[in-house]
This record gives structure tokens, C-alpha cells and sequence, in this order.
């Protein structure tokens, strides 16, 4: 990108959860529902000397997508990383399974999620977990009727369950700066020493996690630059392109072949990683 | 991270499919076994310790790249095979599961999407009306519960100290939430959702029963007995209820923000000012 290019794009990425919602509805169509007025935040943090927040971090809007009826479910990634509590995983879930309940009493909405999120929140562990399990049942439920899609955009990636959630979704959009993976670096390190993964090496990270990698690896659906129109764009082509043929979490016979090519006799590379899944992905 | 070898996992599939052989054709980290329950036929996974799995991060009975895919797999076969079948097969995930897999090869290679391939076999086939029960004898810890069993229509848990239930390992989750882990036990002991033991998980209102046995380890013919009872009552009372959500989940004094949650957006998504 030149730098007139820099700065006449609109960052998607620097827009809080609540803009971006606004920034993917059609104008005057965004309708926020359990918003920071109706006040239901997660009882477990103030009992931890954590201040909770009045949304708990996850923004709920209804509107429209080019005339289309839809819900966008964004994740606050600068409230406590983005991760998932009881409040805001039960936000999600509910979100998700009134839009399948709408497609069958004939309203056609589909859902598009953004994943700013390093997953489970570990002050409210469990319920955090099972709020988790709800969001997997509900986008299952509902991409068999309209398509569910996943946006990974931001710096604190998408992490934990949330990283499964995204593994769901009928089409994933990802930039350059997110990364996409089960488990976050420092938990990898903690339970595989350093030699297996170094934490503070941020580009041997981001060669293996990052957007344009999932991409190339064919493990995300669409690669977009920070920029709110292209978003917009992106999000409105996938969603014309309706329910995909299989989706990719329902692939486990190509998995399993592309899994036999790999040599686990040494170190996984970043190519040997975008070539076996380039030709055996194919479709 | 600890593991009962061979496997609390392993040893309880054996005693509630009579020790039938496993399917072949399935890696041996990953066990099927096809088996009766109530007199009808069933379908049991479990995932177990290998230690020469070719991969060496998923050796413990974690679950891995091929384990999750595996378990898609196995899953996916029974609804195929049921596709035109009235009476849908039961699917039990029997569960011991220390961790998902920790490795550069893992993410690099998208355990995520490993995983997701599981969970999206389970919860596919419980929307087709397959009746899919949980049992925990073990270990169920984060990623590869929500892998292995989480999407059941009923969870059974034996009530067991060697039960741990939780988002991520002690270690780690002291790490990431920058607390001591004798102040993340100490935590636990105050917050429920944040303990480990089965006491606790069970006053969230997630299981459907608990079952005491007088020994998990060595058990007598009366445990073993009483699991397949609980099998049996769980299956009978799926095919009751009509309902293929999670909706065997009953809220307790635990989760009330869940029940308002539902509540309060239920009311506002249908209210007339916020249609479209």
C-alpha cells in the first residue's frame, strides 16, 4: 500500500466493536440489541478486581446487508482481549440461535461474526467453555440455512474456542495483521518449552498464524486489507454467494489426506504447510 | 500434564462395549467401537494415550491434527450410514481428555479447523436427530472437550476426584492471567466456574447426571452396571424430547446471567421496533 493509498483508506481495524457493526449495516438499519444501556454485565469479574464492562464486550446488532436481513456479532478485542465470558458468550449463542429460529419461520438472516478474540476468558473459565460449546451449536444450526460469516480482524487475533468458532463458519475473512490459531503462543511455549515455540518471536509467529498464511494455506476464504469498503464488499460477495456446497469444517476426507503427506519426522515450515494444503484442498 | 495410562478413557470403553474389538481403519489414538445400548445398536469414541503417535505432541491421549479429523470421521460415517434409517444410532464420546495438542506443527497445520471438523460431526449429527451422549471418566479440558463431547444432547460425569473440568490447565491459565497458581486455586475455591473439581462443574447445571461408583478404577459389576444404566435412562430420554439443542443444559443459581441473557434478547430481537 503507498502511502496516499494509507491514508485515504478508512482502518476497519481501528474502529471499536460498535463501529464496525455500524460500518457492515446498511445505513439506519443497525438496531443494537442488550446494548451498554440495558446494564447486563458478567457477574464473576468484580469479585476478582476486574471492572466489568456494561456490553461485556460483545456488541449485537440487527439490520441489514444490502437489503438483506442480518445480525453482526463483534467482539470488543481492547475489553479484556476479547474474550469470551458468560454474559457475552450467552450474547453470541442467543444471537446466533434467534437468526437460525428467523430462517425457520421464513425470514432468511444470516450472520456475520467478528472474531477479535483470544477465546475463553479464564476468570470465568467454565461457563466461558460451555458458552463456547452453545456458539458451535448455534453457527452448525444456522449455516444450513444462510451462510455464517467469520471476520478475523485486528491485532489480539483470534485465539481458543473462538479460533474453532471461526473453523465453523461458512467463509472466513482475514487481514494481514490478525492471527488465526487454537492456542495462543505463551500457552504453547508454557506446555512445549521454547524449542517447540518461542513466544516473543513475533514473525516466525505471524509466518506461521497470521492472515496472509491462513490464506495462502487455504485455511481462510478471503485476504483483505484494512479497509472498511473492501470489508463491506467482501462480506456482501460472500453473502450472495450463499450456503457453500460443503463447508470446510465438513472436509475431513481431504484433512486426512493432506495430514498422510506430511512429514512428521521434521519441523512443520511455513511452504511445506501452503503446498500440501494448496493441492490438496484444491475444490 | 498427567495422564492415567492407559487411560481412564480406554479402560471404561472397554467395560461398557463388553470389550468388542475396535473398528479397523481408524488410527490407534482414536478408538470406535461399535456396540449395543439398550439392545440397539451404538457407536463409541474414544480418544486415547498413544505413545507412538507420529505425532509426537498428541502421545498423552490429546487430541491432535488427525485425532479431531479422525473423530469427524467416525461421527460423520454413522449419520451417512443412517441417512435413510428412521431410528437414528446413538453416539457415545467417551471422555478422557487431558488437553488438545500443544505444537508448532499442530497450529501450523490448523488444529482450529482439526477441531472444528469434530465438533461440527457432533453437532451435525445431534441436528439430524442423532441421540449423542457425553461421559466423562476423565479428563475434559478445553479445546478437545469442545472436540470430543461438549456438543452431546446430555452429559454424564462419574463424581470423582480424578474428574478435572476446566478451560485450560493450571499452569497456563496462571501464566496467562498473570496469577500464581496457588492464587488461581485459591480463586478457584471461591468462583465455581473457575474450579477444576466435578463438585463444582456440576452446580453450573451442564451435567445431566453425576454417578457416584464406589471405585472408577477398579469398578464392580454394580458400577459398571449402574454407567450403562445412565447411558440407557440419557437415551431414552433424548428420544423423548423432541428438542436437538443443547437444551438439556438447565440453568442453576450459577448461570442466572445466561437465563437473563436469553431472556431479555429473545424479548428485544421480536420486538416490532427492531425488525428490519
Amino acid at each position: 500500500m503507498s502511502p496516499q493509498e494509507l491514508l485515504k483508506r478508512s482502518s476497519f481495524s481501528e474502529l471499536d466493536a460498535r463501529a464496525r457493526a455500524r460500518c457492515l449495516l446498511d445505513p439506519e438499519s443497525m438496531r443494537e440489541l442488550l446494548g451498554a444501556f440495558d446494564r447486563i454485565k458478567s457477574p464473576w469479574l468484580a469479585m476478582q478486581g476486574i471492572t466489568p464492562q456494561a456490553d461485556d464486550g460483545v456488541v449485537v446488532a440487527k439490520g441489514t446487508i444490502n437489503g438483506r436481513p442480518s445480525v453482526v456479532i463483534a467482539i470488543e478485542g481492547a475489553y479484556q482481549g476479547g474474550s469470551i465470558g458468560e454474559v457475552g458468550g450467552a450474547k453470541i449463542a442467543t444471537a446466533l440461535n434467534l437468526a437460525a429460529r428467523d430462517n425457520r419461520r421464513g425470514i432468511p438472516t444470516s450472520a456475520i461474526v467478528l472474531l477479535e478474540t483470544g477465546g475463553v476468558r479464564l476468570q470465568e473459565a467454565n461457563l466461558g467453555l460451555a458458552a463456547i460449546a452453545d456458539i458451535h451449536s448455534a453457527i452448525v444450526d444456522l449455516r444450513r440455512y444462510q451462510p455464517v460469516i467469520g471476520i478475523a480482524v485486528g491485532t489480539v487475533g483470534c485465539y481458543g474456542g473462538m479460533s474453532i468458532s471461526a473453523g465453523l463458519c461458512s467463509y472466513l475473512i482475514a487481514s494481514r495483521e490478525t492471527r488465526l490459531g487454537l492456542n495462543g503462543p505463551a500457552v504453547i511455549e508454557q506446555e512445549a518449552g521454547i524449542n517447540e515455540f518461542d513466544a516473543r518471536d513475533k514473525p516466525f509467529i505471524w509466518r506461521f498464524t497470521g492472515g496472509e498464511q491462513r490464506y495462502l494455506s487455504k485455511l481462510v476464504d478471503a485476504y483483505v486489507p484494512d479497509d472498511s469498503n473492501e470489508i463491506l464488499a467482501t462480506v456482501t460477495t460472500l453473502l450472495s454467494c450463499g450456503v457453500p456446497k460443503r463447508h470446510r469444517s465438513d472436509s475431513y476426507h481431504e484433512f486426512l489426506a493432506c495430514l498422510a503427506e506430511v512429514d512428521a519426522g521434521e519441523q512443520a515450515s511455513p511452504e511445506a504447510i501452503r503446498r500440501i494444503y494448496r493441492k490438496g484442498l484444491e475444490a | 500434564m498427567t495422564t492415567n495410562n492407559p487411560g481412564r478413557g480406554a479402560f471404561w470403553l472397554a467395560q461398557l462395549t463388553k470389550h468388542a474389538g475396535a473398528e479397523p481403519g481408524y488410527p490407534d489414538s482414536v478408538r470406535v467401537v461399535n456396540a449395543s445400548l439398550a439392545g440397539q445398536p451404538a457407536r463409541f469414541i474414544a480418544v486415547v494415550p498413544d505413545p507412538h503417535n507420529r505425532f509426537p505432541r498428541a502421545r498423552n491421549g490429546e487430541i491432535g491434527l488427525t485425532e479431531g479429523w479422525e473423530i469427524a470421521r467416525a461421527v460423520r460415517e454413522t449419520v451417512a450410514a443412517d441417512q435413510h434409517h428412521e431410528t437414528r444410532t446413538p453416539i457415545i464420546a467417551v471422555i478422557d481428555v487431558p488437553s488438545q495438542a500443544y505444537g508448532l506443527r499442530e497450529e501450523g497445520f490448523g488444529i482450529h479447523q482439526a477441531l472444528a471438523g469434530a465438533a461440527a460431526a457432533y453437532a451435525s449429527a445431534r441436528l439430524e436427530g442423532h441421540p449423542v451422549i457425553g461421559l466423562i471418566v476423565g479428563h475434559a479440558i478445553s479445546g478437545a472437550f469442545l472436540a470430543h463431547g461438549y456438543q452431546a444432547n446430555r452429559l454424564i460425569a462419574l463424581h470423582d476426584p480424578k474428574i478435572q473440568i476446566h478451560a485450560m490447565g493450571k499452569q497456563s491459565a496462571a501464566r496467562i492471567t498473570l496469577r500464581s497458581v496457588q492464587a488461581l486455586e485459591k480463586l478457584a475455591a471461591t468462583i465455581p466456574p473457575m474450579a477444576y473439581d466435578i463438585e463444582s462443574f456440576a452446580s453450573l447445571g451442564l451435567l445431566w447426571r453425576s454417578l457416584r461408583l464406589h471405585n472408577p478404577d477398579q469398578p464392580a459389576a454394580t458400577d459398571i452396571a449402574a454407567v450403562t444404566a445412565a447411558l440407557e435412562d440419557a437415551l431414552a430420554d433424548i428420544r423423548n424430547l423432541p428438542d436437538r439443542g443443547l437444551g438439556g443444559r438447565v440453568s442453576t443459581k450459577h448461570r442466572q446471567a445466561t437465563d437473563t441473557v436469553r431472556e431479555l434478547l429473545y424479548r428485544q430481537w421480536m420486538d416490532p421496533v427492531n425488525q428490519p
